[in-house]
């Protein structure tokens, strides 16, 4: 074994293992066991459910679409952030921060506030249709909101140190600016996005607050799996409960290896190097 | 293809990076633009690659007006200090890169792209590298890909901004070198910046030395080196003794080395002489007019040894150069003293108001006796 500049090899990854079977691993083994009492029957019966399967699907399609509508907007602010200088560019920066140093249930109350029939921005988008609280709509708004500081955050720092001399040399050989960015900056970018999309899903698919107060939580329609759990808690169905977590937990640990898989592929020509 | 470049100006907030510079630059010709940082040479050359535009001044090209045209309709191959490949991309699939973002009317079939770039990995001799991404390349071979990349799309004019910058010294020799032989080859009109003098000397045609936002000098490296037009050329370009030159009875003089014939005809009363190491003599016989020099130290470098000098009369610090054979046949160790002179100097009048060099009164000395 090579001698390390640092020492320190074993105590860290003694503290790391332990830290994290203790704090992530241990809970969700205890889910797993809890969950069991349910049986293999019960679970069956439990994902067959419609109200389940309805609150399942809008709470990973809906985080997924909220992810991806994330990376995009949030590619687009932290660009316009690091490469252009203009007033107000500190406090628009400081901004990015606040959905999550806010209390979710503030944040939801606000935007059911803001889009409810007779609210603000509501009262002109109901007559036209446009229903967003207490609606599908409304879920994905607060998602949305929640997951929007990952994908910018991330990006930052990546955005700035790139070298403006391999734009340079790409128009030079050429390239159109489109070309430049789809070519040249975008594919460095995509493990990064990546990484703020993969952020944002998580954090969307677990949110609960901001989600309940907007979404009206109407079965079939705009109720989502968190809430399926609470009610399922207060109505002392506890191993239910567990299992409907379990399922929400196995299908978000696949879509995070997935997005895992894909970031090494676009990472490829790093993970080669000598 | 002529360029023709006059009188580019270009300011940035608090200074002139280019101040009133006209030059022009012959087809196939090998043109360095050499100066210390801040001298505009890198300014210049992104100015010919459309990447920054003069606040005032023009281009043209073989009678067309350069600056019109954008950077990527310029047919300019350009390589940096710090290489800038596409990291993301193998080492063919960089080279090609400005191939095939062409559109699809002057775009080559995908087969001549692959024979273009296994013509170009074999001219800068990376034939068994094509796959690997630029992580795995050292500095040279990066910068080699970096070359191949820009001469893929076939450029009018190559322009290279400090291409060895960031190599260490004997890769940076060895690429000089190469790159010499490749533009012999190519013929391809090429603008290259550096502040390597010694880079410059031994690759260009032709030298523009700029300081300041200006051009103090344009010559072949012979006439740069061993006639300088400026102060600033004779202090930049290798190492300079540089001595005040004061009247002393009728003539200039710097100590007991004197001027008999007076270049100016007496018009100034102060001067400064430079000297060339090598051009100074240690040993001058006594009848001739010499500094006594006391030999502080000998810096053997190879085939040559600088000698490091003192003298008293003029208080003041002089290095020669010697062949490292001579040493022992004049004797010179440290401590001893020396009858020392120049074999020809460069000389320039001082303003007797302002104190300025004035350049456009140089004179080149020697010794009338030539001896």
């Amino acid at each position: 074994m090579h001698r390390r500049v640092l020492p320190g090899f074993g105590i860290s990854l003694g503290y790391a293992v332990s830290y994290l079977g203790l704090i992530v691993l241990l809970p969700l083994a205890a889910l797993a066991w809890k969950a069991s009492g349910i049986g293999g029957e019960g679970l069956l019966r439990l994902l067959s459910s419609p109200r389940t399967l309805a609150a399942l699907k809008l709470s990973f399609g809906g985080a997924l679409l909220a992810a991806l509508i994330n990376a995009f907007i949030g590619l687009l602010v932290a660009w316009a952030l690091v490469r252009y200088r203009f007033p107000g560019r500190r406090l628009f920066d400081a901004l990015i921060d606040l959905p999550f140093a806010l209390p979710t249930a503030v944040a939801g109350i606000a935007l059911t506030a803001l889009y409810a029939p007779n609210g603000w921005l509501g009262r002109w988008l109901v007559p036209l249709g446009i229903q967003v609280a207490y609606a599908p709509l409304g879920v994905l708004l607060a998602m949305v909101f929640v997951g929007f500081p990952f994908v910018v955050r991330t990006l930052q720092p990546v955005l700035q140190s790139l070298d403006r001399d391999v734009e340079e040399a790409a128009e030079s050989l050429g390239a159109s600016r489109w070309q430049t960015f789809a070519r040249v900056i975008l594919p460095v970018l995509v493990p990064t996005l990546l990484t703020g999309f993969a952020l944002a899903l998580a954090r969307a698919v677990g949110e609960y607050g901001s989600v309940i107060f907007i979404a009206g939580n109407i079965p079939m329609r705009s109720e989502i799996a968190p809430l399926l759990i609470v009610q399922k808690l207060e109505a002392f169905d506890y191993a239910g409960a567990a299992a409907l977590g379990v399922v929400m937990l196995s299908f978000s640990f696949l879509l995070l290896i997935l997005i895992s898989l894909l970031q090494r592929w676009s990472n490829r020509w790093e993970e080669r190097a000598a | 293809m002529t360029m023709e470049l006059s009188r580019l100006s270009r300011r940035f907030t608090d200074f002139a990076a280019l101040d009133d510079v006209s030059l022009s630059i012959a087809p196939g010709e090998f043109l360095a633009l050499l100066g210390p940082s801040g001298s505009g040479k890198t300014t210049l050359l992104r100015i010919l690659a459309g990447l920054d535009y003069p606040d005032s001044g023009g281009v043209q090209k073989d009678g067309r007006d350069f600056l019109a045209a954008q950077a990527r309709e310029r047919h300019v191959g350009l390589v940096f200090q710090h290489y800038a490949l596409f990291r993301h991309l193998t080492v063919r699939e960089n080279i090609a890169f400005g191939l095939r973002i062409r559109p699809r009317r002057t775009r080559p079939s995908r087969a001549e792209i692959g024979d273009r770039v296994t013509r170009l990995l074999k001219r800068v001799q990376l034939d068994d590298h094509g796959d690997r991404y630029p992580s795995q390349l050292s500095g040279g071979q990066r910068q080699r890909v970096a070359l191949a990349r820009a001469l893929a799309v076939e450029p009018d004019l190559l322009l290279l901004d400090e291409p060895f910058g960031a190599l260490d010294a004997q890769v940076r020799v060895t690429l000089r070198r190469w790159l010499r032989e490749l533009h012999d080859e190519l013929r391809l009109t090429t603008v290259f910046v550096t502040h390597d003098q010694e880079e410059a000397l031994e690759l260009a045609d032709r030298i523009a030395v700029m300081n300041q936002g200006r051009i103090e000098q344009v010559g072949s490296p012979e006439e740069i080196y061993q006639q300088p037009a400026t102060p600033f050329v004779c202090e930049f370009i290798g190492k300079v003794n540089r001595l005040t030159l004061s009247e002393n009875s009728g003539s200039l003089a710097a100590g007991e080395w004197i001027l008999p014939d007076d270049p100016w005809d007496g018009r100034y009363r102060q001067g400064i002489a430079y000297v060339r190491p090598d051009q100074l003599r240690v040993a001058v016989p006594p009848p001739q007019p010499a500094w006594t020099a006391r030999l502080r130290h000998v810096y053997l470098a190879g085939s040559v040894a600088h000698l490091d000098l003192h003298v008293a009369s003029l208080d003041q610090a002089l290095e020669a150069d010697v062949a490292s054979e001579d040493l022992a046949r004049l004797g010179l160790q440290p401590g001893a003293e020396l009858r020392v002179a120049p074999r020809s100097a460069v000389l320039f009048p001082l303003a007797d108001d302002t104190g300025q060099p004035i350049a456009r009164d140089r004179s080149t000395w020697r010794p009338p006796d030539n001896s």
